[in-house]
C-alpha cells in the first residue's frame, strides 16, 4: 500500500511510454517486501517519500528541495551533489537525498554482472533509484544520506574498481559516441581516447582547480552523436583528409532500389523512388558532387565532409583512409553571456596513442584559462572577453581562414606595436611642426 | 537548522555543518570541525589557510578562487587536500566559518 496519495502522478502511469511513476512504485514495493532480507542503510520507504514530495511539488508547482548542499568524500572536491528536502518532517525518507555521480565506461557498454554489482551496493546503501545516465555521461545514483557516502565510495572502489565522476569547478566526466565499436563512420577510436584522457586527468577531475567547469566530449564524425560541439568546452570531432571512397557498383544498387537510402531511416513514409540527384547530389552543401552516366563523382577539394552523402548511402560511400579529428572550443549553455557552440580551433589533428598532440592543446588552453579565466567564467566566455586571437596565441596556432565563418565587418582592428613602423611613440612636437594648430 | 554545543559554546549550523553566521566563528569551532573533516592535529599550515580565507572573505565578501588560495599561501592544491581532505571548499571554508559554497557543484 502506497504511503502517500499521488493522484496527479498516477495520471502519468497511463499511456504507452515507460512510466517513471510505475517504475518508482515498483521499487517502493520491492523495498517494502524486502525479499532479499537487506538491512537497508537509508530509510526503507525512501522511494515512497520521493513520490510524496514530487506529488506535493506537482500540486504547489514549486520545487521542494533546499538550496545547494555540500557533501562529498575525503580526498575529492566533487562527485556528490548534496540535496535536502525542505519538508523533512513530512517526508523523512528524503530528508537527505544526495546524488552520487559514478564514472561510466566509454560508450556505456556493460555486462549484467557489473550492473548487478552497482545495484547491490545501491539497493543496500541508497534509494534504489538511478538515472542511466546523466547528460554529461555519469551513472547517477539518485538519493542517499551523508553517512553512506564514504561507504558507497569504499565499495565502488574496492569491490567494483570504479571511481566517482566529476562535479564542481573541474574537469567533468568525459563522454564519447560509441565510435569504432559499432559505427563505420568513426574516424578515430573515441572510446580509447575518452578512457585514456579520463585516466590521465584524474586529478583535474576529482579536485576542482579551475575557474569553472570544463568538459571533454569525443565525436567519431561530424554527425555528433554525443553532441560535443554543443555540450563540451573541448570538442573533438573525427574527420578525414583524403577522398571519400566510392563503390560505384553499390551506388548503382542504391539507384536500382536494392539498398534503402539512409539505411531505411525514412521507411515509415512513402518518399517515392530513391532519386540520387535530388536526394544526394543537389543536397550537397558545396555542390561538389556529380552523377553522370551512372557514375558518381566527388570533387574532394570542395567537400566540407558534412556527412550527408555518406549518411544517405552508407553502403556505397565510406570515410577516407587518412583520418584524424578537428578540435573545437568554447561551447556552453546560456548563462551568463549567451549560449555558444564550439568554435573551430585545430582543423585537423592526428588521434593516436598516447594523444600527445591533443593533450598539448588541452594543457595550453588550461594554462591560459586557469590563469586568466575569471571566477565562474567558462572557456567560451574567456574566449569572447580576451579574443579568439588570444586562444590562437596560447595554443601556438597559426590563424587560417578556416578559423572564421566570415571575416569581421567592423574596422576596430588592433595591431601589435611591433607590427607598426615607428611603434606607438608619438612625437607631438614633430607633428605640430608640420601641422599648425 | 541545527544547534551544535561544544565546550560551552553554541553554533547555529546547516545540514552540511557550515556556520550560519560568520560572526559565530571562534577557536572552539575550529576544534569542533576538525574531527568531522578528517584532521588530526592543526598545524601552522592549517592556520595559514584559515587566516587567509577569513581575511579574504572580510575584505571581499566572497571566498577566493582556488588559484588565488594556492598563490597566496604557496600551497599547491595537492597539499591543500593533504591538509584538508575534503578540499578547500567543504573542508577549509567550513573550518574558517565562511558561508557554504554555492552554484553548480
Amino acid at each position: 500500500m502506497a504511503k502517500h496519495k499521488t493522484p496527479l502522478l498516477d495520471e502519468l502511469e497511463k499511456g504507452p511510454w515507460p512510466s517513471f511513476v510505475s517504475d518508482i512504485k515498483l521499487e517502493a514495493e520491492k523495498r517494502a517486501k524486502n525479499d532479499a532480507g537487506l538491512d537497508f542503510q537509508i530509510p526503507q520507504d525512501c522511494p515512497d517519500d520521493l513520490l510524496g514530495v514530487l506529488e506535493l511539488a506537482y500540486k504547489d508547482k514549486e520545487t521542494h528541495w533546499k538550496h545547494g548542499g555540500i557533501v562529498g568524500v575525503f580526498g575529492y572536491g566533487g562527485g556528490v551533489i548534496g540535496r535536502y528536502c525542505d519538508q523533512p518532517e513530512k517526508f523523512p525518507g528524503v530528508a537527505h537525498f544526495h546524488t552520487v555521480r559514478v564514472n561510466q565506461p566509454a560508450g556505456k557498454y556493460y555486462n549484467t554482472e557489473y550492473l548487478r554489482g552497482v545495484m547491490d551496493i545501491w539497493d543496500l546503501r541508497g534509494s534504489g533509484l538511478t538515472n542511466m545516465h546523466g547528460s554529461t555521461g555519469d551513472i547517477v545514483l539518485l538519493g542517499t544520506t551523508t553517512p553512506q557516502l564514504e561507504e558507497i565510495f569504499h565499495e565502488l572502489t574496492h569491490n567494483l574498481n570504479t571511481d566517482l565522476g566529476g562535479s564542481g569547478s573541474n574537469l567533468r566526466t568525459p563522454a564519447d559516441c560509441l565510435g569504432q565499436s559499432r559505427c563505420e563512420f568513426a574516424c578515430y577510436d573515441t572510446q580509447a581516447i575518452c578512457h585514456a584522457l579520463t585516466n590521465d586527468y584524474q586529478d583535474e577531475l576529482h579536485r576542482p582547480a579551475f575557474p569553472y567547469k570544463f568538459k571533454f566530449k569525443f565525436d567519431g564524425c561530424p554527425n555528433g552523436c554525443v553532441a560535443s560541439i554543443a555540450r563540451s568546452d573541448f570538442s573533438v570531432i573525427g574527420t578525414w583528409k583524403d577522398d571519400i571512397r566510392i563503390d560505384q557498383d553499390r551506388v548503382k544498387a542504391y539507384v536500382a532500389g536494392e539498398f534503402k537510402p539512409n539505411a531505411g531511416a525514412h521507411s515509415g513514409r512513402d518518399w517515392g523512388k530513391f532519386d540520387i540527384v535530388a536526394e544526394v547530389v543537389n543536397r550537397c552543401p558545396t555542390k561538389c558532387m556529380s552523377y553522370e552516366d551512372g557514375k558518381l563523382s566527388i570533387d574532394t577539394s570542395n567537400c566540407t565532409r558534412c556527412m550527408h552523402c555518406l549518411n544517405v548511402m552508407p553502403a556505397a560511400l565510406k570515410i577516407g583512409l587518412e583520418t584524424g579529428a578537428t578540435i573545437l572550443c568554447g561551447a556552453k549553455a546560456p548563462i551568463l553571456d549567451g549560449a555558444q557552440m564550439a568554435s573551430m580551433l585545430v582543423p585537423f589533428i592526428p588521434v593516436e596513442e598516447p594523444y600527445d598532440e591533443i593533450k598539448e592543446v588541452i594543457e595550453n588552453i588550461w594554462d591560459w584559462w586557469m590563469e586568466e579565466g575569471k571566477n565562474r567564467e567558462r572557456l567560451g566566455e574567456t574566449m569572447k572577453r580576451q579574443g579568439f586571437q588570444k586562444l590562437l596565441e596560447v595554443t601556438n596556432t597559426k590563424a587560417i581562414p578556416q578559423h572564421v565563418k566570415a571575416p569581421r565587418a567592423n574596422p576596430y582592428i588592433f595591431f601589435k606595436e611591433d607590427e607598426v613602423p615607428g611603434g606607438w611613440k608619438h612625437d607631438e612636437k614633430g607633428y605640430r611642426e608640420r601641422h599648425m594648430r | 537548522m541545527a544547534i551544535v554545543e561544544f565546550k560551552g559554546k553554541t553554533f547555529d549550523v546547516d545540514e552540511d555543518g557550515f556556520l550560519q553566521k560568520f560572526e559565530d566563528w571562534c577557536e572552539e569551532w575550529v576544534e569542533y570541525v576538525k574531527d568531522s573533516e578528517g584532521i588530526k592535529e592543526l598545524s601552522p599550515e592549517h592556520r595559514k589557510v584559515i587566516d587567509f580565507l577569513q581575511d579574504y572573505y572580510k575584505k571581499n565578501g566572497i571566498a577566493p578562487m582556488v588559484r588565488i588560495l594556492s598563490k597566496v599561501t604557496g600551497f599547491k592544491l595537492k597539499h591543500i587536500y593533504e591538509l584538508f581532505p575534503s578540499g578547500p571548499g567543504k573542508g577549509a571554508c567550513k573550518m574558517a566559518g565562511l558561508p557554504k559554497p554555492t552554484g553548480c557543484v
